[in-house]
């Protein structure tokens, strides 16, 4: 299923006002991985992100998803393989309900009727929120917002999820379902993320970036075990590889 | 700022009662429209001094409110809000217009308050049968109703952005505004002055956001085309619901029904 895969070479992106966010960057992520790019505050995950459907189109090199390289052309094709959940479930949320939020990529992607329903009905079971379909998306909490920009995604059926820090903002326990939900799906999963606990759990490997580039790429464990790059890139170690404070129990070693 | 607050969630309340699964809400939006179109047209072609001919017309604000689920309280609130401007229209008419026209134990009516009186009647009227319309249809269904009806796709597509671009627009003035009046004090602030570096904020702000929203569009393979969630089919129901209330219309237009009444319970011609 070769498009499921997500090929990166050479990507550099300057903004129109000069400021280059990103240079260099190469990667390749196979079908079925599940990978986080992390880094510090400006240090170009979400502008990555956002050239992986096209949001963006890159100043130099290329971006390949499946067998497409993404070009004004191959666009629809690739929206449709790679789902993007923002950041902010605002900006994704724009329909009056739940339903005809859900509903409106299905219609984009020509199904009517039945298939619709079917879709919607799917997706918004697939998160648990299926008695929230009548109401209005600015009437949800944080965590069943989420959720609910998550199906909107799902309804698409893409091959390949991106999300933009999927867990920000959630309490602990809607930050479990969260993750607990991202650990059932079976896409091709790409995350960024300044909760590197999560990282830890959910993703076997790790992208660093530091000032627009790749500083590491790796498996996550790996990474995080690496003191020295992780405050170079003004990051931390995850909670759970650091020793308790208050009982001096060891940190956990896998 | 209370009153921006309370005027989203007004508009919030609205779409939630255009959500609503009475039979009428379930009527395509197009009969509705055209009937509100009728009703409007009919109320608007009466003469200046029209006042007795008016008042049965409130039938179908009264009916279209009942059978919607619509509560009375809020729709008299905002009926309120919106009717001054028409009033204003016609102030001045009892200044300008004083002959007499008619004499009402004693009193003599001028022709000023006679059409102030039917100007105002017209404005409830039209007010109350627009407001009802957007209650028991919701406005993107409008839209789309329009578009069915050979409105240019541009116009509805413009049209259904700015109602989202209003919610956005109002969201982030809240914001600023309560970001502005916490450091205030109760004050001025900086007076006037915070005025206008606050107004081209906002609008970066929700360029900022439109153009996210927008993106999120695109993501979902929107291609300027809204398509309708709720399939909708001009049937027999929706043919009865226009004719019955078109000819309703045309009768009271045709014949002044209180006046009618008035003859046969007292048996005096006008």
């Amino acid at each position: 299923m070769s498009h499921h895969i997500v090929e990166v070479k050479n990507l550099r992106h300057v903004y129109p006002d000069g400021g280059a966010a990103l240079q260099n960057v190469s990667f390749r992520i196979t079908h079925g991985e599940s990978v986080a790019i992390i880094g510090a505050n400006g240090a170009g995950k979400s502008t990555l992100l956002l050239h992986l459907n096209g949001a963006l189109l890159a100043t130099d090199g290329e971006v390949r998803i499946g067998d497409l390289p993404l070009t004004k052309k191959t666009l629809p094709a690739i929206r449709r393989t790679v789902g993007m959940v923002f950041q902010d479930p605002d900006d994704q949320l724009f329909m009056p309900t739940v339903h005809d939020d859900v509903a409106f990529g299905p219609l984009n992607l020509g199904l009517t009727g039945p298939e619709v329903e079917q879709r919607v009905h799917d997706a918004l079971e697939r998160v648990g929120v299926e008695h929230l379909r009548n109401k209005a998306p600015y009437n949800l909490s944080g965590g069943e917002k989420k959720r609910v920009a998550i199906a909107t995604v799902l309804a698409m059926s893409p091959d390949i999820l991106v999300m933009d820090e999927p867990t920000s903002g959630l309490d602990p326990f809607a930050r479990r379902q969260l993750m607990g939900l991202l650990r059932e799906f079976r896409h091709t999963k790409i995350f960024t993320s300044h909760d590197l606990d999560m990282v830890l759990d959910l993703c076997e490997r790790t992208i660093v970036l530091h000032e627009g580039g790749i500083m590491a790429d790796g498996p996550t464990l790996e990474l995080f075990r690496d003191e020295e790059l992780l405050s170079r890139c003004r990051l931390e170690k995850p909670l759970s590889l650091q020793g308790c404070p208050v009982c001096g129990s060891p940190a956990r070693t896998s | 700022m209370g009153s921006i607050d309370g005027a989203l969630l007004d508009f919030k309340r609205m779409e939630r009662l255009a959500a609503g699964e009475t039979a009428l809400h379930r009527l395509d939006p197009r009969a509705k429209l055209l009937a509100t179109f009728v009703f409007i047209g009919i109320v608007i072609s009466f003469d200046n001094y029209a006042v007795t001919a008016l008042t049965p017309f409130f039938i179908f604000p009264v009916v279209m409110a009942t059978l919607g689920g619509l509560p009375p309280r809020y729709l008299i609130r905002k009926i309120a809000l919106l009717s001054p401007f028409a009033l204003v229209v016609g102030l001045f008419n009892p200044l300008f217009d004083r002959e007499v026209l008619l004499q009402l134990g004693g009193i003599g009516i001028t022709g000023g308050w006679l059409s102030f009186a039917s100007i105002a009647l017209r404005a409830l009227l039209t007010i109350s049968s627009a407001l009802i319309l957007v209650g028991v249809t919701g406005f993107t269904p409008l839209c789309r109703a329009l578009e069915q009806l050979g409105t240019p796709r541009l116009f509805v597509v413009q049209l259904l952005f700015l109602y989202r671009y209003l919610f956005i627009l109002t969201d982030e003035g809240i914001r600023l505004s309560r970001a502005r009046g916490l450091r205030s004090f109760g004050g001025r602030g900086l007076g006037i002055g915070s005025f206008a570096p606050l107004v081209g904020h906002l609008l970066l702000r929700t360029w900022s956001r439109a153009e996210r929203i927008h993106g999120a569009m695109l993501a979902r393979g929107f291609s300027g085309e809204f398509h309708p969630s709720r399939e909708c089919r001009f049937g027999a129901k929706e043919l009865l619901f226009l004719g019955g209330w078109s000819a309703l219309f045309v009768i009271l237009r045709l014949y002044n029904l209180p006046q009618l009444l008035g003859t046969l319970v007292t048996g005096i011609q006008p």
